[in-house]
């Protein structure tokens, strides 16, 4: 009798790419419901728009290129892009602006450099970074919580101007962030960069309405959403989808350069609690940070590279031109990647450490 | 910034690395995985006896070395025990026959290797009446020299059976000083549970065989090591060889591959054989646990080294069990008698060895040799086979698994892209082939197979850069050989001329030689038109 030949082992665990990719989808939805539920609808119409323009490019692609679509569409990967993505655009954000970031994204970001496994770029990070870039009112144009909204809105209205730029009262953007006093209302991050360039000093900044009157700079909502992309995050190590050592580097990079900012600039720089829970800071260290791809591969490597990610989004923060600075330490981070690779190989068996 | 591992280039200091051991204190090594056991399918019956097969196909070479020279010939009759090949040569044991009967052909056989290639088997066809050539008993070892006792080791036949097959006597005719005997009874593979059973039914005579070895290298301490997920065996050994004051039970932790012979040692020691060294270079002989037992046959009973225990398993067989198979028996009788049940397979597959470094046979003729601890028979959808082999997305998961702190990713990576040299610098052949990066990566890559063609790859170079070399070499020494006749020709030559200048300068007014020089003059020419001419003829008849 012929047998059928294998190479060793053959045995595998049952865990494969695609699963990974799900279950970090899956680990952002506590985050994606605290979002919804503080800044109202658009955002899940914002994921959608993402995931369906990434999903869609990376099969127009992949045809190009002459692979399986099939395959390629099935490892979840283009969909996390598009999640990622999604979740980190202003919730009323045009149509187009949406679909333009995915497309960047999947199609220069990812799929130019060789598809997946061969982007030396974040792709979500790297295509918020354009669009923020190309776009900055669009960009910036976050909404009050809707529990203080002077024009609260529901499903319809969010499409309506996401497609249209009204909702169907005829209210746009602008008139939609406005809170009950007429003002509109800054993110925890605007509000502090607006007050300190106004000449304000950093406690004077935390009078503005986003804080409801808590010293520590913990803007309403924000914090609770920071909150829930922790917990999703959390599941995420507790399933060992990923590492510890980027989040905690991360979160303890931006600690620490806060910390030590706010000792030396105490007028001119915000606290740790404030940098830890405001922005993408929670939700870029478990699920952008931790991006396998675009990071480093060995354990003293991704601690590095977390830190440095950390201490980038402090700095660019505090003095760069931006109030949130997670993707631009990403990227910066992601060109850094060989460099620590290589000083951080570890010791082989029986070698003597170089 | 250095990974935590300062014993890496030292010896063991042998008091605290006992004192430690006895609390129940071990390193734990880097990486490692844990894939299910799936010993319970094997482990639970003892070691049972098949009947003799039909035939026997007998390689001749079946440990790593050298093969002898076949000492017999179609048609002998043979008795159980008796060599078939001898050899000189210090790499080598020979085989015997592992029953009684004729040698009925001589031929190549596909071979118990990945690579299925023929390679020359004796056949033996059995006589039913299995008589022994027993070599002469040593009772009393201890007084024997241990000369003695490593040329029985080596006439038995035996090479190490836990896995690599290396010729025994010759690991154990070390210059250098041994200061432990490691007993290595982890059987980290899962399935295999042939280690298992031996040590629960066979622990005195393994320790007899442990006995020997300590009288033959004067070692001083021996650690015998089982995994916690065999306490069967563990207390079998214990009760074996509880009131040797020189030996310490070790219970190790159960991680594969911690049955590796370099985990082992740095679980046990908290030191790490340096980088192209061997065990011995800390003090350290390791041996199987089925070592000793066949040790022992061959110096107490005078048994050669004619069967083993082969762990029958996988879901796809109806009776999984241990066995004790004569070594050469074809896999198609131990699977029969194991109930195989081809059906269970969409595509039927026998593994020999384990599911992690194990590989899969040729063909169900296949025989059973020294190194083979198991056949695996998995069914359909127990170890399915994976052909999906996706984008490395650089999780690092493999690197995490890798117990001998490499990073598979970027072999992998160098392996894809050829990049030899870059493969080299990460160490690739540090690489033991355990397959826990395999196991875990999600991409499905068959990462070992990579690996396995990168190291051939660079043996291919080396060899080729070998022959290169002595070409270049011989190709130089022409060169200069060419010159340096050159040279001495023109030397020659400008001597010559100097001669016959000189001669002219004595004799320049002589008429008559410039008459008959001149004379020689015209006749050469002459003789040059003649030859030119015949030339042009001979070139328009070309």
């Amino acid at each position: 009798m012929q047998f059928s030949l294998s190479s060793s082992p053959h045995n595998h665990v049952r865990r494969d790419t695609k699963q990974v990719m799900q279950m970090v989808c899956l680990g952002c939805i506590p985050g994606i419901i605290a979002q919804t539920y503080f800044f109202g609808l658009g955002t899940l119409i914002q994921i959608l728009l993402a995931v369906l323009t990434a999903v869609l490019t990376e099969a127009l692609i992949v045809s190009l290129r002459g692979k399986s679509i099939r395959a390629v569409i099935n490892d979840y990967s283009a969909v996390l892009t598009g999640v990622l993505l999604g979740i980190c655009l202003p919730p009323l954000a045009p149509w187009w602006l949406v679909v333009i970031g995915s497309f960047f994204s999947i199609a220069i970001v990812k799929q130019l450099y060789g598809g997946l496994g061969f982007n030396m770029f974040n792709p979500a990070m790297t295509g918020y970074v354009m669009l923020l870039i190309s776009f900055p009112m669009a960009m910036t144009m976050w909404l009050p919580v809707q529990s203080m909204a002077l024009h609260p809105y529901g499903f319809s209205d969010a499409i309506s101007v996401i497609f249209t730029g009204y909702n169907l009262a005829g209210y746009d953007v602008n008139q939609l962030r406005e809170i009950a006093d007429g003002t509109s209302q800054a993110t925890p991050l605007d509000a502090v960069r607006s007050g300190l360039i106004a000449g304000q000093t950093y406690s004077e900044t935390l009078n503005a309405s986003i804080f409801g009157g808590s010293n520590w700079g913990l803007g309403k909502g924000w914090t609770w959403v920071a909150l829930a992309y922790l917990l999703g995050g959390l599941w995420l190590l507790w399933t060992k989808v990923i590492n510890w050592q980027m989040p905690v580097s991360t979160l303890a990079g931006v600690a620490l350069t806060a910390l030590f900012l706010n000792m030396l600039l105490p007028d001119a720089s915000g606290g740790v609690l404030f940098h830890l829970l405001s922005g993408a800071v929670m939700f870029g260290a478990f699920f952008i940070v931790t991006d396998p791809v675009s990071g480093s591969t060995t354990n003293q490597g991704r601690i590095i590279f977390g830190a440095l990610i950390g201490f980038w989004t402090v700095i660019i923060r505090t003095f760069g031109g931006y109030p949130d600075a997670i993707a631009f330490a990403v990227i910066i981070m992601n060109i850094a990647v060989p460099l620590i690779d290589y000083y951080t190989q570890p010791r082989t068996y029986g070698h003597v450490q170089k | 910034m250095g990974v935590s591992a300062p014993n890496s280039h030292l010896v063991p200091d042998w008091d605290s690395v006992f004192a430690q051991l006895n609390k129940g204190q071990m390193t734990d090594f880097p990486g490692g995985v844990h894939p299910p056991q799936a010993k319970a399918l094997s482990n639970t019956t003892p070691i049972a006896t098949p009947n003799l097969p039909d035939v026997l196909y007998i390689p001749i070479k079946q440990h790593s070395g050298v093969v002898g020279t076949i000492s017999v010939s179609i048609g002998d009759q043979v008795k159980k025990g008796q060599a078939l090949t001898f050899s000189s040569h210090p790499f080598s044991v020979p085989v015997h026959a592992s029953t009684s009967g004729t040698i009925t052909d001589i031929m190549e056989h596909p071979s118990a290797h990945a690579s299925g290639l023929p390679e020359t088997t004796i056949v033996l066809t059995p006589d039913g009446k299995d008589t022994w050539d027993l070599l002469p008993v040593i009772e009393d070892y201890k007084t024997a020299s241990a000369m003695v006792l490593l040329e029985r080791i080596s006439d038995a036949g035996i090479s190490g059976l836990g896995g690599a097959g290396f010729p025994t006597y010759i690991k154990t005719n070390t210059q250098k000083s041994v200061e432990c005997i490691i007993i290595n009874g982890i059987e980290c593979e899962p399935y295999i549970s042939s280690d298992d059973r031996i040590m629960r039914e066979h622990a005195l005579q393994i320790k007899q065989g442990i006995d020997i070895l300590c009288h033959i290298t004067q070692a001083k301490r021996v650690i015998v090591a089982v995994e916690d997920n065999k306490p069967e065996a563990y207390k079998a050994l214990a009760e074996a060889c509880g009131d040797d004051e020189r030996m310490l039970m070790a219970s190790v932790p159960t991680k594969y591959p911690a049955g590796g012979e370099k985990q082992l040692i740095q679980v046990l020691t908290g030191c790490e054989v340096p980088n192209g060294g061997l065990p011995i270079d800390l003090g350290i002989l390791m041996y199987n646990v089925g070592t000793c037992f066949a040790i022992a046959d061959a110096v107490l009973y005078g048994k050669a080294l004619t069967q083993r225990v082969v762990t029958l398993t996988g879901q796809a067989l109806t009776k999984p069990q241990n066995v004790w198979a004569l070594l050469g028996t074809p896999i198609a009788h131990l699977l029969e008698h194991a109930g195989y049940k081809p059906d269970q397979q969409k595509r039927q597959k026998v593994i020999m060895g384990g599911p992690m470094m194990g590989f899969t046979v040729l063909n169900d003729t296949v025989p059973v040799v020294k190194i083979t601890n198991c056949l695996l028979v998995p069914a359909q959808d127990e170890l399915p086979d994976i052909d999906d082999e996706k984008p490395c997305i650089r999780c690092g998961v493999c690197a995490d698994a890798c117990p001998a702190g490499l990073l598979p990713q970027q072999l992998y990576w160098y392996s894809k892209a050829k990049e030899l040299d870059k493969a080299q610098d990460y160490h690739i052949h540090d690489c033991i082939e355990c397959g826990a990066c395999a196991y875990v990566c999600p991409s499905e890559i068959p990462l070992v197979q990579y690996y396995r063609q990168t190291k051939a790859a660079i043996r291919q170079e080396a060899d080729d850069k070998a022959k290169s070399d002595k070409a270049k070499e011989r190709f130089e020494a022409r060169q200069a050989r060419l010159l340096a006749d050159k040279k001495a020709r023109e030397e020659k030559h400008r001597k010559a001329a100097e001669a016959r200048k000189a001669a002219m300068e004595n004799k320049g007014n002589d008429a008559k030689d410039k008459i008959a020089a001149a004379l020689a003059r015209a006749k050469a020419k002459r003789a040059a038109a003649a030859k030119a001419a015949q030339d042009n003829q001979q070139d328009d008849a070309n």
